[in-house]
């Protein structure tokens, strides 16, 4: 029936304005593929036959889009030095934030290490504050103090620098939710190379201990920093690193396998079952950060085979396209909101003023009244309010 | 960039005198020399080094030298180890490529995958293992990728490796170790990129903590750590990898440990710092030279722990204020190392009244990107 319905709509759209009418489009479609899933100490799997909606996947695209765009730009910004620091940019895993949050609540929690732009826009941060952020303006969500590696937002916990240290807080965000007794779980992020640091085992055996209703997922995009991970791990099936912890690894590249792994997950731990560990195989674009060209441990031709095989706004886009969800104009239409809206945002990111100098010293402690603090000689006090 | 500046007054024979209180006119006449620097705080954006690199003159007891930047002297260093210790080996995160500040380019090609290799992303793995590899006879050079990363590595460091010849009654000693680290304020390091944790090293014996001023001082301190029969950790200034370029010497050799540097006579105040501040520092002595007459004595105290006592104390003493003014993001820094040399000072001094100590010059807050550098000292340019 589809292909019939394919030609009259392309008919009737021919003849019909330039705006979309709807009811040419399947509101829902059945995906029935076998997503190859691995899977370490389950017997039950993630389903196979998914159903996405019109809704859902207009939605999926617009929120991989924007953070696609934002990323590019913050790409753009850096190289005009109007953005400085370091900057680890996010495009090409996109499908791994948009399909983690399409099924968790905004009352769970996650927490990732410092490639977190695309996860502060999915938990709730503006694209406005999450460029203000990048510029180190007053605007940003962390006040301009934090900047790339620090953004934080409600039940988003950042945002972390050091590679590794932000597992163990993941279980302790994990057992106040189990605490608490509110089925609230937490989302706890690191990468292939953070895979083969100590605390993270430190914290698979606290979690499988207590039981705490963790999701840890490695987001293995196969190059930690410069190192890939055959030369970085003895045993590159990182879903099975949690040993005793029970693990699927699904393709991290089709926004749809990561949502279902999720659901599979959340799912999991909500019963109580304790800690499951997940493995998104997933690539960057970008070099690991912005003073990384990204192509003196990989080639270009590997780069852009990802690009034009596994993209997944462009696998999503085909999706949409081919199963008659959605047309090109309403995915331009879609494109044109966005970039609209990330210009506005560099806008605002380029003028909004920085955060005053007298809040400088603000937050070290938390004190009433305010604190005094020395400056850079025994003359010079400085405030620190809080 | 940090370093701590020791500013030492000589009383008796000095022109300045020392006010009591705040605001003390030595102090707030120094402030006044830098042009910038004003009690007025004000956003600056810095887009260079806020200080000029001042070479070591060549020296010509070492034979042949060459032109080397910072983290040229450290791969020649390392160059000369590898040929000449053959129970050598570099390991660390990303070091096989050449390392992200191109400290070890060349070196695997050289020597071997088996020499020179990588490691993952473990720190307290890396030194652990670095011990070991010293304890059973390598000579184990590790790289921590930033100084600010050491921490996991810590209890390796204070617990292991710095007791192991005590506690084993001299029967074992990791001695062969040296762990390498990029270090200091670079200007957009922030938080985690900027870190100078030498303090908290420096009260841990059976470890020496040692910090270059420049690409002649660091092969032949790096070339000394490697030598010496205790685990040491050498850190790098990383602002100083491009900008600090010399004459260095082709060959090996050594500059001793534990031996503090005059760089330059003075007889009113004696300055100490080590790495990145000591071209701030003599910066400034010109300055107050010029401005107020004063005559600055310039110590590089180059090894940390155990650091050159004699050297910075020998002057006479009747009415010493200790000045300490610590330029990097760690406060506890100023307080331990204050510490130190008050004990010190008060112990040298037992027939003097007192002095009077004075913490100062460090931002006691982390590292904000957004400010130009952490780079303070009261008496530098401010940035």
């Amino acid at each position: 029936p589809g292909k019939m319905l394919t030609n009259i709509s392309s008919l009737l759209r021919a003849c019909a304005q330039k705006s979309v009418s709807l009811n040419m489009f399947y509101p829902t479609n059945c995906f029935s593929f076998v997503f190859k899933c691995d899977l370490h100490k389950l017997d039950e799997a993630p389903a196979t036959e998914v159903v996405m909606t019109r809704e859902e996947g207009l939605k999926y695209y617009h929120i991989m889009q924007t953070i696609r765009r934002m990323e590019l730009k913050a790409d753009q910004l850096y190289k005009q030095k109007i953005i400085r620091g370091f900057c680890h940019l996010y495009d090409g895993q996109e499908a791994c934030a948009v399909g983690i949050e399409a099924s968790i609540n905004m009352s769970d929690h996650l927490i990732t290490a410092y490639r977190a732009h695309g996860y502060t826009y999915t938990r709730g941060g503006t694209v406005k504050k999450i460029m203000a952020e990048l510029t180190g303006r007053r605007g940003g969500i962390a006040k301009g103090k934090g900047g790339s590696m620090h953004m934080y937002c409600k039940n988003f916990y950042g945002g972390n620098g050091i590679v590794g240290a932000q597992v163990p807080l993941g279980a302790g965000v994990a057992l106040a939710c189990k605490y608490q007794g509110n089925n609230e779980l937490c989302v706890c992020l690191y990468g292939d190379g953070a895979a083969n640091q100590g605390q993270i085992f430190e914290t698979y055996n606290m979690a499988s201990l207590w039981k705490l209703p963790v999701i840890f997922i490695c987001e293995n995009n196969r190059y930690g920093m410069g190192t890939s991970v055959e030369r970085a791990a003895a045993s590159t099936d990182y879903y099975k690193r949690g040993e005793f912890i029970p693990g699927l690894r699904v393709d991290g590249m089709d926004v749809l396998c990561v949502r279902e792994a999720t659901r599979f997950a959340a799912e999991h731990c909500r019963s109580g079952k304790g800690p499951i560990l997940m493995e998104l195989q997933t690539y960057r674009y970008h070099g690991h950060s912005m003073s990384d060209p990204g192509i003196s441990y990989r080639t270009r031709e590997e780069i852009q085979e990802v690009r034009s095989k596994s993209d997944p706004i462009s696998l999503l886009k085909d999706r949409l396209l081919s199963n008659n969800m959605a047309s090109v104009e309403e995915l331009k239409v879609i494109d044109v909101e966005v970039r609209k809206e990330i210009e506005d945002a560099a806008q605002f990111a380029t003028t909004d003023p920085e955060p005053p100098l007298d809040e400088l010293c603000n937050h070290m402690f938390s004190n009433n009244p305010p604190v005094e603090v020395r400056g850079t000689n025994p003359w010079a006090k400085l405030k620190s309010v809080s | 960039m940090a370093a701590a500046v020791r500013f030492f007054i000589r009383g008796a024979n000095s022109r300045l005198s020392v006010g009591t209180g705040t605001g003390g006119s030595l102090g707030a006449a120094l402030l006044k020399l830098s042009p910038s620097c004003s009690s007025r705080s004000k956003t600056q954006r810095r887009h260079a080094a806020h200080f000029t690199y001042q070479p070591d003159p060549v020296p010509t007891q070492y034979g042949e030298t060459q032109k080397m930047n910072l983290f040229q002297s450290i791969t020649s260093a390392l160059d000369n180890t590898l040929s000449s210790d053959p129970t050598a080996v570099i390991f660390g995160e990303d070091v096989a490529f050449g390392g992200v500040f191109r400290c070890t380019v060349g070196l695997r090609d050289k020597y071997g995958k088996d020499r020179v290799f990588n490691t993952p992303l473990c720190e307290q793995g890396i030194v652990g293992f670095g011990i070991g590899a010293a304890v059973a006879g390598a000579t184990a050079i590790a790289e921590i990728q930033f100084a600010d990363y050491i921490f996991p590595a810590f209890d390796q460091i204070v617990n292991e490796a710095a007791k192991y010849r005590y506690r084993s009654g001299n029967l074992f000693d990791c001695g062969n170790l040296t762990i390498r680290a990029p270090w200091g304020c670079v200007g957009h390091g922030s938080l985690y990129h900027s870190q100078s944790p030498e303090a908290f090293f420096a009260h841990c014996p059976g470890i020496k903590v040692v910090i270059p001023r420049g690409p002649m001082q660091a092969k032949g301190l790096l070339l000394s750590c490697i030598a010496d029969r205790n685990p040491c950790i050498f850190f790098e200034p990383k602002i100083l990898y491009r900008a600090a370029v010399e004459q260095v010497p082709v060959e090996s050799y050594t500059i001793p440990l534990s031996e503090a540097e005059i760089l330059q006579e003075g007889s009113d105040v004696t300055l100490v710092a080590w790495g990145t501040q000591i071209h701030v520092l003599r910066e400034v002595s010109d300055m107050a030279q010029e401005k107020l007459g004063v005559s600055c004595e310039v110590i590089d105290l180059k090894t940390i722990l155990p650091w050159d006592v004699e050297t910075v104390c020998k002057f006479q003493v009747s009415n010493v204020t200790l000045w300490i003014s610590k330029t990097c993001t760690q406060q506890r820094v100023t307080c331990c190392i204050l510490g130190r040399f008050a004990g010190r000072q008060m112990k040298t001094c037992r027939t003097h009244p007192i002095p009077p100590l004075l913490p100062g010059g460090c931002w006691t807050h982390p590292n904000l990107f957004l400010l130009p550098g952490g780079c303070r000292t009261h008496l530098s340019p401010a940035i």
